[in-house]
């Protein structure tokens, strides 16, 4: 694919079908509880409902009055109560507390539960041990799919990561299986399907059972190629701090659903301003894959075009007059807006950036992803554990220094241990025990010189026993092997090269050229080579879980090579970062094709983090 | 966003709780044929019961009014009458069980293949090769008459997909032990998490604790799903008992530790911590339990006496500066700066004197030496800044010293306002010369750079920065002094 000649990067296929058919699905399930009634939406189902539908649509459907879900009692008068939720126990737990006191006062009122994009039974189970099952219906709310932009479609299932990473709990694999499903059904057939890590195994499994359930009709695909990828096959790329702008914008503001929130900071105004942040915003389009440097000298350059545009007015008549008011004035007002907007929020980011000396932090960063200078950096994050600075942002360098060294030396990881305790509350005990678990944050263990034994075993034996014998090392120890990954695909460029971040070479620019992300990496390099052939001891190091298939017995057929082909749906299990679609659209950009992201949720070191957190009741 | 018209800003005016917007987007319903289409492909959305499983329902509502319902019921008529596409088939791939599957030793899933009604010949036949089987399946050998009764006579493969559909199922059936391990692994193996608790809930009710336990000891992906669920529905004993029967003693501990968050009263937070000590945590938290407790202890007795203090109006530091939140579950790190900020210079017998707080809680030279650092500094108490680097060699000569670098201790002060007299002594002391200069222009410390540039004999140096001050000023008539000065010898 690399050395094909480049073509024109092929139409991405419309998604706003999946906004439309949520709808309906809505207002036929509002539909099923006639009469007026009272909606109560769980909070992080608002911003989603937000996309797709609106008051109107709803009170055309009876809804009298929306209520946020807060977990305390409620006020409602109507006869009718409805809940929209997701399927979680502690909602479903307040509800069943809502129903029981209407109970016993006595009061009759209908209640309907609406799950979404699905229910468990463990919700309806606690309906069932609460008394209440059968008082309540229940019904599921297929809303898998939100497109947040072209080329962005999300599960918004933030909690997708700690419930299948930390706890071990399954519940979404079929979740993920039917999203797959819905897209297929809409847009496939898919051709081919590679994937790394054991969710992306399964989900693949369970999208192919409810293939082979339901029928399929035969249609022009519009998405030939599918690479699923489990959040752990890399999670130091979502651990780096971002310096794209989206990714900054994300990292900083917070990017909700596709909307963003400035502050009057930003506005330059006394209240804040919500924003949409996506491919329709002319100026954010053109600057959200840049590096953070190389933005201010573009918006400067707006700046200026948009000044001799509005100039233009001065030695104009009458009738030239008229036209440009009618037909310019008013992009150039919107453009205008959008442009001081972005103008603001770079020097916001700007003055907070300098405000917590952004530049050494990177430095840090960069020297753990180069293995460089190491005492150093423990020095620098123990400093930082020391002056109480943001917690989240200490325990984020933690985890990288152990992801990058293959965990901490027992002497460092009881002294910063015990210094992050005594700096951010003894609490964060629980915090680390979850850190463990999941592999972020460990300890090295004496048998660490299994590193060494192993390759020389290895070179002794067979591959397939090789191969056992690697399964049973890493039982023992969750190992990222992150430098000799690094090593054998070449992610962190020699530091003593200029990198010239105007004119990107590589997918490295989204990190300052210090380094290529993994997951990114493996999606080049899986594409390039058509499968998994040739990186066999990558996926060794992944621990395994590779897999490549293409549809059909006989799919040696020379395929034609349609516009389909071109278009690649990359989903993440357990989450993605700007920062990584951006450098997907960077190499789509090289190799001529498209990329779509699906992910369960975007995400950003600190909502990863944040995930992990037990320190609050 | 929203338009303002009359109707919804009654709505906003009327509803008690917080208004959300949604943005107004095109509802055009004759759009509705391109998604009615789109409904038409993916049957399992928005597909009711199969028929033949439709059992009671309980439904509030009469017959679906409207056109979207209507809609939707065409799509499902219409989805009967679509042509299949077989040869877009995917192949299974191997997602191989991480752990064995049965401890008991032998399968029994044959014999329920066997048992179904479309069942597989081929396993029948394998379960009587072995005649053991027959003593641990005694059902089989009952008349099939006895099974009318049953709801269903689903396999434990048909039952977990029917549960995965949403289908009608039943679990009643599956009472020997096998029968309920044979469920709970094909969950497992259908990799449905939704479906393996759907499963062990099952198990909890119908089982023993004992014996699920000891079950779920070998099944670790079940496993997981338990404990996520008892974690989930706030089954706290139940989790403790589990670990405990599991030899899982330090998971036992952290979960019994996480709970004294649900504890609001400090002293009962602080009795339940003091009874946390005799967990079984692993030895390096133990020590952090038992500063917990010791922590809390103190600080329920340094609150008491504060807040006694400060509303006596006894002493003038609670005047000065009132504190604006209570010690109470602060960090150890926030309760030294605490301490350094209001009872700096107590004996170190006290318990909120901050020389006891550095002892019990063990805190570094380097840590405490920033936090007092950033204590002091922010009341400008500056005699105390200059103790806290001030040694006496036995001669008496004193030397000020650091266990963090001078250039770090400049950017502390320089961030608590402190004054360029006092800035100036410290960046006097960093040792890197370069270091030196460029912190002293940061933060404008004349003397420092021009004694510096003296020391150097950097003439030129000198008189390139007698260009940056004011003509006039003290720092331009030093500089003047020192260039006349004959007596020095230049090295440029």
């Amino acid at each position: 694919m690399a050395h094909s000649v480049r073509r024109d990067a092929p139409e991405l296929p419309d998604f706003s079908l999946l906004k439309r058919l949520a709808r309906d699905q809505l207002i036929y399930l509002l539909e099923q509880l006639p009469g007026r009634k009272d909606l109560f939406i769980e909070a992080d189902l608002m911003s989603p409902l937000d996309r797709i539908a609106n008051v109107t649509t709803l009170k055309q459907h009876d809804v009298d009055k929306l209520y946020k879900v807060e977990h305390k009692p409620i006020v409602s008068t109507s006869d009718q109560l409805c809940f929209l939720i997701r399927p979680r126990i502690k909602t479903v737990k307040w509800i069943c507390d809502v129903v029981n006191a209407d109970k016993a006062f006595g009061r009759f009122r209908r209640y309907k539960i609406i799950f979404s994009p699905q229910k468990f039974y463990a919700c309806e189970n606690l309906l069932e041990e609460q008394g209440i099952f059968g008082d309540v219906t229940t019904d599921e709310w297929s809303f898998y799919l939100l497109p947040l932009d072209d080329d962005i479609i999300s599960l918004e299932l933030p909690e997708f990561f700690r419930d299948y990473f930390l706890e071990g709990d399954q519940r979404w694999v079929r979740t993920a299986g039917s999203a797959l499903h819905l897209l297929h059904s809409v847009y496939g057939p898919f051709s081919k399907v590679y994937g790394i890590g054991r969710c992306s195994k399964m989900a693949y499994e369970s999208w192919r059972e409810q293939v082979e359930e339901g029928e399929q009709r035969a249609r022009q695909a519009e998405i030939g190629n599918v690479f699923l990828i489990d959040r752990d096959v890399d999670l130091v790329t979502p651990l780096c701090s971002q310096v794209v702008y989206e990714g900054l914008v994300d990292d900083i503001f917070r990017i909700k659903c596709g909307c963003v929130e400035f502050c009057p900071d930003v506005t330059s105004s006394d209240k804040s301003i919500k924003v949409m942040l996506n491919s329709q915003d002319k100026v954010f389009n053109e600057i959200r894959n840049e590096h953070f440097s190389q933005v201010f000298g573009f918006l400067s350059q707006k700046a200026r075009n948009l000044q001799t545009a509005y100039d233009k007015r001065s030695g104009m008549n009458i009738k030239q007059m008229k036209t440009f008011v009618s037909e310019e004035l008013k992009g150039l007002k919107q453009e205008h807006r959008l442009l001081s907007l972005h103008i603001g929020a770079s020097e916001s980011m700007m003055k907070k950036k300098t405000k917590q000396d952004f530049q050494e932090l990177l430095k840090t960063e960069h020297s753990l992803l180069e293995g460089f200078e190491i005492r150093e950096c423990i020095s620098y994050i123990e400093e930082h554990i020391n002056r109480q600075v943001s917690m989240v942002e200490s325990m984020r360098l933690l985890c990288l220094l152990s992801l990058t060294e293959n965990g901490l030396l027992p002497k460092d990881y009881r002294s910063l241990k015990a210094q992050f305790l005594q700096s951010y509350g003894i609490e964060h005990l629980l915090t680390f025990s979850n850190l463990k678990q999941l592999g972020l944050l460990v300890e090295q263990q004496p048998g660490e010189t299994l590193t060494v034994m192993e390759s020389r075993v290895g070179k002794l034996v067979n591959d397939k026993t090789a191969g056992k014998l690697t399964d049973a090392f890493s039982s023992l120890a969750k190992k990222s092997n992150f430098r000799a990954l690094g090593r054998r695909l070449n992610l962190v460029p020699k530091s003593d090269e200029e990198y010239d971040l105007r004119v990107p070479r590589d997918m490295a620019y989204i990190f300052s050229g210090a380094y290529i992300p993994l997951s990114c990496k493996l999606i080049e390099q899986v594409l390039e080579r058509d499968g998994w052939t040739g990186l066999e001891e990558v996926t060794r190091m992944l621990n395994g879980h590779e897999f490549a298939v293409t549809a059909g017995s006989n799919g040696s057929d020379a395929r034609v090579k349609t516009d389909s082909q071109r278009i690649i749906l990359v989903m993440f299990l357990g989450g993605c970062t700007f920062s990584e679609i951006s450098a997907l659209r960077f190499l789509g950009r090289e190799k001529g094709i498209k990329f779509i992201v699906v992910t369960t949720a975007i995400t950003n070191s600190a909502r990863l983090l944040e995930s992990m957190l037990d320190n609050h009741a | 966003m929203m338009r303002g018209k009359p109707d919804e800003d009654d709505y906003w005016n009327s509803s008690k709780f917080k208004a959300f917007t949604f943005d107004d987007e095109d509802d055009d319903f004759t759009r509705l044929k391109e998604s009615k289409r789109a409904v038409n492909s993916i049957r399992s959305l928005v597909e009711e019961e199969d028929e033949e499983d439709d059992v009671e329902k309980v439904s509030w509502s009469g017959e679906p009014v409207g056109s979207i319902s209507w809609s939707v019921k065409e799509t499902e008529s219409s989805i009967r009458s679509t042509g299949e596409v077989r040869d877009q088939s995917f192949p299974k791939i191997h997602t191989a069980p991480s752990l064995p599957k049965n401890s008991s030793g032998y399968s029994l899933s044959s014999l329920f293949k066997g048992k179904a009604k479309t069942g597989s010949f081929q396993s029948f036949s394998e379960s009587f090769g072995d005649p053991s089987i027959r003593n641990y399946a005694p059902e089989l050998r009952k008349p099939k008459s006895e099974y009318k009764d049953y709801v269903s006579d689903w396999t434990p493969e048909e039952t977990v997909k029917r549960m995965q559909q949403g289908k009608v199922y039943s679990l009643e059936k599956f009472r020997s032990l096998q029968d309920k391990l044979l469920l709970l692994d094909e969950a497992v193996n259908a990799h449905d998490g939704n479906v393996i608790t759907a499963v062990l809930i099952y198990l909890k009710k119908s089982l023993s604790k004992e014996i699920l336990f000891r079950e779920l000891i070998t099944r670790e992906i079940a496993l997981r799903h338990y404990i996520h669920y008892l974690k989930e529905i706030g089954e706290q004993k139940l989790l403790v008992e589990l670990f405990k029967s599991m030899d899982r003693t330090e998971d036992m501990a952290l979960m019994q530790y996480r709970d004294h968050l649900n504890v609001r009263d400090e002293n009962k937070r602080r009795d339940f911590l003091k009874n946390c000590l005799s967990f079984p945590f692993s030895p390096d938290d133990a020590t952090h339990v038992q500063d917990h407790y010791t922590l809390l202890e103190r600080q329920i007795i340094i609150e008491a006496n504060d807040k006694q203090v400060e509303s006596s109006g006894q002493a003038d530091i609670f005047k000065k500066y009132p504190r604006k939140a209570s010690i109470l579950n602060m960090p150890i790190i926030t309760t030294l700066y605490y301490s350094c900020f209001y009872h700096y210079g107590e004996s170190d017998g006290t318990f909120s004197s901050p020389a006891n707080i550095r002892k019990t809680f063990r805190i570094s030279d380097k840590q405490f030496l920033l936090t007092c650092l950033g204590a002091r500094a922010k009341l400008k108490a500056w005699f105390d800044v200059d103790a806290l680097f001030t040694t006496k060699n036995w001669l008496g000569y004193t030397k000020k010293r650091s266990p963090i670098g001078f250039h770090r201790i400049v950017d502390i002060l320089q961030k608590n306002n402190a004054p360029v007299q006092v800035l100036q002594d410290y960046v006097n002391l960093v040792e890197d010369v370069e270091q030196k200069i460029s912190l002293a222009q940061k933060y404008k410390c004349h003397d420092v750079i021009i004694n510096t540039y003296r020391d150097l004999k950097d003439r030129q140096q000198l008189i390139v920065y007698r260009g940056k001050v004011e003509k006039g000023s003290s720092e331009y008539r030093k500089i003047e002094e020192i260039l006349s000065n004959s007596q020095l010898r230049w090295k440029n």
